[in-house]
């Protein structure tokens, strides 16, 4: 359905009240719909896309709804004034998990372009090389005299303009590295290229007997095959990473005269006034100048329980407001908060990581200049044999360059990547750093952080049944009135028991303290122990006209799949640490669950790098796991580092890996794969050391026909793609 | 051999045939969403002739 099927513009009552009703039909019209970007996290099928597309079309406000399998998104064309909000709950009215994306940050379009840019050099190449190739098999046949250079001639006229075409982002590749002074793989790829194609047009023009146009045609469609694997692989995951950015579109309340506006976070300046209401994170920096609430500061510190804070508190960006509305004048907005300070260190960091390098660049510095030794060599060796036949020597040295096809470095290992990240893709983790595989498979040594990574960060009622059922459904009532996470906490327990039917009247929630109401004329509490009863500490308690409390207790509980990844872990002889922020009886309690024999608690952030980094001056190659923003510099200093996607963006920013799925034992999956990836890497190096052994000595004997260097270079492509793809 | 001044740009013809549409399908966005399409062309919505019920 498009935009011209709808109700023209005049339909709408605002634009006949206007005078100049031409200018604001024309103005409807351009913003007449708009695109809104929905995460479908979890569709997977043909019924997925069906249940998405035809669902969405039942909401009026919907006019066009396209679903995207393979990037798990649905773009939906929606009418002026729809909220985002409305189609997500629709979707998960249907059963299916939504997330609105924002559309600003999600700017993949520069990725794409140069994807589709390769794909079309990639599809020139590939319909060159066969043509050409069909042109050759006739002088392989055995064509002779003018026959010959007329196929000759007709390969020239197919290959010269697709060289010039397809092979572009070698040369320009291989130029600027020249130009600075450094040898690449491009260099030795674009002088192979352009020295055959050059001595081919020579060698027709003289008519010659050996043209190598088929050679260097496939050579390039080779290598861009390669090349393209590579670029599709990396815009995936940062087009994933945008699409993480894009979940939290932040936005903030501005309150001005005494009413509130939506801005941007980016327009926040300092001295602002902001609201913010329970659920919500806080924005900026900056203090409490009205309300009262509790503030779950578990991402910056890792401690679980809840802070209260009240008038001239002081609050920081990234702290979620649990129980009250908060008026806030910011002290810090952008750059200058402690969040940003935090996300700072890791650019720090990441410099130092960038120097890793990968196998494929070590290989490329040994494999660059040995050919063009080699090359140069033969030439040299010829001359002298040939007693200066500059025709045949350069032939030999053309030959050599061509038959020791990059195509293991160029097309190997983006190809073992690539497997091995779409492989990891499907298992829900998303590979963000070029080498952080090859990292991977190299730790000796896991550290956890424990809330939100090892535990899900919200606490669970560890002893319901062990509460009178009165009470218990008289609490499940009262924390039916709120939203902190233990009153959600006793709510969902009590789902699972067959509690007594109860009706409590005016429920008032007091920010900080706990949750009030009416019961059969008695004033009943549930909230903190100190309100309840008047005496006591922070633990959460139920009273009844400040009589009869029942106290609760309260555990955070374990992610999926945790116990499984440190049994696999101890199995493999991998040492486990423990290092959090959070008080130590907790994390101690987590640790003998788990049995982690070390651990430590009330880690500071700085403390948690300064671990990071003791261990990797003792040469220790370790595999950090967090989550909160207390972490993010320790996952910067760590060899490698793995983030889950309910993470803060800081935090999965310094992460190598960020973990989609909320099942933590798909982190065995992921050593499993590194590991594997490096091994078919490194045999896909043994299968180029052996081509090379056996195809140099018979091109350096001047034996390569172009046939012999068509058959050879294929073979051995065909071969190392078959090896990647058995990375599993 | 005359025939081969008809057979070759007839083969190349043919190619070069081959690479307009495959930059048809790349400019049309068929490369865009490979595993949703796959799963499409099970679904009968776009069928062009239903059955009758």
């Amino acid at each position: 359905m498009s935009v011209s099927d709808h109700p023209s513009a005049a339909a709408c009552p605002g634009c006949i009240a206007l005078p100049d009703i031409a200018r604001r039909v024309e103005k409807t019209r351009s913003e007449h719909a708009f695109d809104v970007q929905i995460s479908l996290p979890s569709i997977h099928c043909a019924s997925c896309i069906s249940g998405v597309e035809r669902g969405l079309m039942q909401l009026d406000s919907v006019e066009d709804v396209r679903v995207n399998l393979t990037r798990k998104r649905a773009t939906v064309r929606v009418a002026p004034g729809t909220e985002p909000d409305t189609i997500v709950h629709h979707l998960e009215r249907l059963g299916f998990e939504a997330q609105p994306l924002d559309n600003a940050t999600l700017t993949a379009g520069e990725s794409d372009k140069q994807a589709r840019d390769l794909m079309m050099r990639f599809g020139v190449a590939g319909f060159s090389s066969m043509n050409v190739m069909l042109l050759s098999v006739a002088i392989w046949a055995g064509a002779t005299d003018a026959t010959r250079d007329m196929f000759h001639w007709l390969s020239a006229a197919i290959a010269l303009p697709t060289i010039a075409f397809s092979a572009q982002p070698f040369f320009k590749s291989g130029f600027a590295a020249l130009r600075a002074a450094r040898l690449n793989m491009d260099v030795p790829i674009s002088l192979a290229i352009l020295l055959a194609a050059g001595m081919s047009l020579f060698e027709t023009i003289n008519s010659g007997e050996h043209a190598y146009f088929d050679a260097a045609l496939s050579l390039t469609f080779f290598l861009l095959a390669g090349r393209f694997l590579d670029q599709k692989m990396r815009s995936t995951a940062r087009s994933a990473a945008a699409e993480l950015a894009a979940l939290e579109a932040p936005t903030a309340l501005r309150v001005v005269d005494g009413d509130t506006h939506t801005v941007k976070v980016t327009d926040v300046s300092v001295g602002d006034i902001l609201l913010v209401r329970p659920g919500a994170r806080i924005p900026v920096d900056g203090d409490v100048i009205q309300g009262a609430s509790e503030m779950d500061r578990a991402f910056l510190t890792g401690e679980t329980d809840p802070v209260a804070v009240a008038i001239g508190a002081q609050v920081r960006a990234g702290e979620v407001n649990l129980t009250g509305p908060l008026h806030i004048r910011t002290s810090a907005v952008g750059p200058d908060t402690l969040l940003h300070g935090l996300a700072d260190l890791v650019s720090v960091a990441e410099e130092a990581k960038s120097r890793y390098n990968s196998l494929a660049d070590r290989a490329a510095q040994i494999y660059a200049p040995a050919v063009h030794l080699l090359a140069l060599i033969g030439f040299v060796v010829w001359m002298y044999l040939t007693a200066g036949d500059v025709r045949t020597s350069l032939n030999i040295a053309v030959a050599l360059l061509i038959i020791t096809c990059p195509c293991a470095l160029g097309l190997a290992v983006p190809a073992v990547s690539t497997v091995a990240s779409g492989g990891l893709f499907k298992r829900g983790l998303l590979v963000k750093h070029a080498t952080a595989l090859e990292r991977l498979a190299e730790i000796d040594e896991v550290v956890f952080d424990k809330t939100g990574t090892l535990t899900r960060g919200t606490p669970t009622l560890t002893n319901p049944q062990d509460l009178p059922d009165h009470a218990f459904a008289l609490a499940a009532a009262l924390a039916l009135g709120s939203n902190h996470p233990r009153s959600k906490a006793i709510a969902k327990a009590a789902e699972g028991f067959d509690l007594p039917d109860v009706q409590v009247t005016d429920i008032v929630e007091h920010p900080g303290l706990g949750v009030e109401a009416k019961f059969q004329g008695q004033t009943v509490r549930l909230g903190r122990a100190e309100w309840v009863t008047g005496q006591g500490d922070s633990s959460t308690c139920l009273g009844i006209d400040g009589q009869d409390t029942v106290q609760f207790t309260f555990e955070d509980t374990l992610r999926p799949g945790a116990a499984e990844l440190l049994q696999h872990l101890r199995d493999r002889n991998i040492p486990v640490m423990l290092l959090s922020g959070d008080a130590e009886n907790p994390v101690a309690q987590l640790a003998q669950d788990l049995n982690i024999p070390t651990w430590q608690s009330g880690v500071l952030p700085s403390e948690k790098a300064a671990v990071l980094e003791a261990k990797r001056a003792a040469g220790k190659r370790v595999l950090m796991v967090g989550d909160g923003l207390n972490d993010t510099a320790a996952l910067a200093v760590a060899h490698v580092s793995i983030a889950p996607a309910s993470a803060l963006e800081a935090t999965r920013v310094a992460a190598d890996l960020v973990l989609v799925s909320p099942d933590l034992s798909r982190i065995q999956d992921s050593l499993r794969i590194a590991k594997s990836a490096r091994k078919r890497i490194l045999e896909n190096f043994g299968v180029a050391a052996v081509y090379n052994s056996i195809a140099i000595p018979i091109a350096f004997v001047g034996l390569a026909t172009p046939l012999t260097a068509a058959i050879a270079m294929s073979t051995s492509s065909i071969l190392v793609s078959l090896n990647a793809l058995r990375t599993r | 051999m005359d025939v081969l001044v008809f057979l070759i740009p007839v083969s190349v013809g043919l190619g070069a045939l081959g690479l307009v549409a495959f930059f048809w399908t790349m400019k049309s966005a068929q490369y865009d969403d490979p595993q949703g399409d796959a799963a499409r062309i099970l679904r009968d919505d776009y069928d062009d002739n239903p059955k009758p019920d």
